[in-house]
């Protein structure tokens, strides 16, 4: 009885020790990076993962488990980066401890949509009629301040059907970030985070929530991600800007934006560039970051680390319009490339 | 020798699902410390929910999950019992399998599925077809006021209601197939109809499995997720309306927990040991019940 069992378990300690020794070896020279947050950018990183593997066999295992645990990882320094579309607070900074840095790897667009039968896509929205309605000053799709914006729209006399995110969201995070910067009441009342306590509207789960919602109920208004909204074809709204001129959500405008707030963007890149200078850009949108210690314990790790975010902002960016995220803009990418050269590991620069 | 390290083993084995619910309080509660601090017992009473201001109170999401749930077995349990009694009492042979297999089939579908089509079939299905009539003819009635969105309430208890009916069928049927055949022969030979039979010798019978299978579905309903996330409206809310949207303590910690930090993080896992004591005091109650209600005589008991 004893016998077969015996034989078993030398076969298995015997594969075990082949496939071990086979696996060390490759190992020790392949670096593999961790890193965890945001869901936003998850398919950017996920094709950047795949095709750094390939040409530079560096792996890098991102999960996307939403920028607070994100966040919460980078902290705990259980992994390699963090990854964020909402900054860290200065008391997750200090938390943090060392010299977390901030470096925006891409932008994306929030847009309004919307579905009243009849009505295709372009409606124009200024600022005011944006946070009326979602403060739930605005009621009707007919009220006379939607009215003059929109002469050639058949707009209905119904109640506009709010719907908003219920899970905490980068892109929440944007939106009501442009509807406190539009709006003192919407700031005093309701505030910005990546949750807030919405005056009005129903919460639907995710993107594909909201867009579902938006989609099964005449007369409702929604915000979704740019891409998403692209994907779905959907009717998107247009946004007054502050130079007044109405603007198409777009990649192009969305990059522009980024231009137009480029004097802003302060040293750590810690702000939400929405409501920009600029004719033709538009104004809700923001970053999505990498979040890494300035200061790197480990040479060879931080070497591998910075090198694949100064190829992330330089060849890594064409992968990103066809996914619908917007490239960072010349100007900001010289900007980070200075803050790439300041990562030190033991009080010495990591890059030449 | 054997028997003796067997009674230790199984001994331990029930002995570890005490030590997993207590390791589970004491996580709940260390991650909660926070919030408890904070807010207190308060927090049952409190209708606030401002993750910007750092304010929060889970009476809105309490309401939610125990209505949402009531709604869900008022529909199922009549349904439930009604399909298990045709099928253990009535239903020829070669219909019986397939059903069973078809309920079977029911109860296995993931519960995101199950949201997924409630958002795209039953949503539009609830605001157009279903919520009209019932508005014309209970309009009247606190239960059936505002406009329907198709999102709310009544969907959420709806969706519900079909995913935990199967666990109320497949578990009533297999007690009422159990139900000695002398039982009925009993029943029927006094000049009893079937559905008499059913009433005074299958049920009293069978009742402590039925009642069982009951507990089931509660449980099932009272934490369900995903499904009820995609339906219910997610609005921290009280309303009487059954058409006004609502929120439930699970479908809030599904929601916020990826992007919570600090007080909204520790507020969230209160939530979750609210939602604890809250399946923890239904279920006593429950019992407690149905002990009462077992003290009567049935009619014809062995």
């Amino acid at each position: 009885m004893l016998k077969p069992l015996s034989c078993f378990l030398g076969l298995v300690l015997g594969v075990a020790a082949v496939l071990g020794a086979a696996g060390t070896t490759p190992a020790q020279q392949a670096v593999t990076l961790t890193g965890a947050g945001a869901t936003f950018p998850f398919p950017l990183y996920s094709k950047w993962s795949q095709v750094y593997d390939v040409e530079r066999g560096v792996r890098i295992n991102y999960q996307s488990i939403g920028s607070g645990g994100g966040i919460r990882q980078f902290i705990a320094k259980t992994v390699d980066f963090g990854a964020t579309d909402g900054p860290m607070t200065d008391e997750q900074i200090r938390q943090a401890g060392g010299r977390p840095l901030h470096i925006p790897m891409v932008a994306g667009a929030v847009a309004p949509v919307y579905n009243i039968p009849g009505v295709g896509t372009g409606l124009n929205f200024t600022p005011g009629v944006l946070a009326g309605v979602f403060l739930g000053r605005i009621t009707r799709w007919n009220d006379p301040r939607l009215l003059k914006d929109n002469p050639e729209a058949k707009l209905p006399a119904a109640d506009i059907i709010v719907v908003r995110r219920s899970d905490g969201s980068g892109t929440t995070a944007i939106w009501v970030n442009y509807l406190s910067r539009v709006s003192a009441e919407w700031r005093r009342k309701v505030g910005e985070g990546t949750s807030v306590n919405w005056p009005v509207g129903i919460g639907g789960k995710g993107n594909e929530g909201v867009a579902g919602l938006v989609r099964q109920t005449p007369n409702a208004l929604g915000y979704v991600e740019l891409a998403y909204a692209l994907t779905n074809r959907m009717p998107v709204g247009n946004v007054r800007n502050r130079a007044g001129q109405f603007i198409r959500p777009s990649l192009s405008s969305t990059t522009r934006a980024m231009e137009g707030a480029l004097a802003a963007i302060p040293p750590d890149y810690r702000i939400f560039f929405t409501d920009p200078q600029g004719r033709d850009v538009y104004p809700v949108a923001g970053f999505t970051w990498i979040l890494i210690h300035g200061e790197q314990p480990d040479p060879v790790k931080g070497r591998a680390l910075v090198d694949f975010l100064w190829w992330a902002v330089h060849d890594g960016q064409k992968y990103a319009p066809p996914l619908h995220y917007a490239p960072l803009p010349k100007g900001l990418v010289a900007r980070v490339e200075g803050t790439l050269r300041a990562v030190t590991t033991q009080g010495k620069a990591l890059l030449p | 020798m054997g028997d003796r390290l067997f009674a230790h083993l199984l001994a331990a084995m029930a002995g570890g699902v005490l030590v997993i619910t207590a390791a589970m309080l004491a996580a709940l509660t260390v991650g909660a410390w926070p919030a408890i601090r904070k807010f207190g017992p308060a927090f049952f009473a409190s209708s606030a929910w401002d993750p910007v201001a750092g304010d929060f109170g889970a009476l809105p999401f309490i309401y939610g999950t125990l209505v949402s749930s009531a709604v869900a077995l008022g529909l199922a349990v009549p349904l439930g019992l009604g399909v298990a009694i045709f099928l253990s009492e009535l239903a020829p042979g070669w219909l019986r399998r397939p059903v069973g297999f078809l309920v079977e089939l029911l109860a296995a579908i993931p519960s995101v599925v199950y949201g997924l089509w409630g958002i795209f079939v039953l949503v539009p299905w609830v605001r157009a077809t279903l919520s009209p009539p019932l508005k014309a003819t209970l309009g009247f009635l606190p239960l059936f006021e505002g406009p329907p969105l198709g999102i709310g309430m009544l969907t959420a208890g709806l969706i519900l209601a079909i995913m935990v009916v199967p666990f109320i069928i497949a578990v009533s049927t297999e007690v009422m197939r159990a139900v000695p055949t002398s039982q009925r022969e009993a029943a029927l030979s006094l000049g009893a109809t079937v559905w008499e039979t059913t009433r005074a010798a299958v049920i009293p019978y069978a009742r402590s499995g039925i009642v069982g299978a009951i507990f089931l579905a509660l449980a099932r309903a009272l934490g369900e997720t995903m499904a009820v996330t995609m339906v219910v409206g997610n609005v921290p809310q009280i309303r009487a309306s059954l058409f006004a949207p609502a929120y439930t303590i699970s479908a809030v910690i599904a929601n916020e927990f990826a992007e919570a930090t600090d007080v909204h993080l520790a507020a969230l896992i209160y939530a979750g040991l609210v939602l604890f004591l809250v399946t923890l005091t239904v279920n006593i109650l429950a019992r407690l019940l149905v002990a009462r209600a077992g003290r009567g005589p049935g009619l014809i008991r062995e």
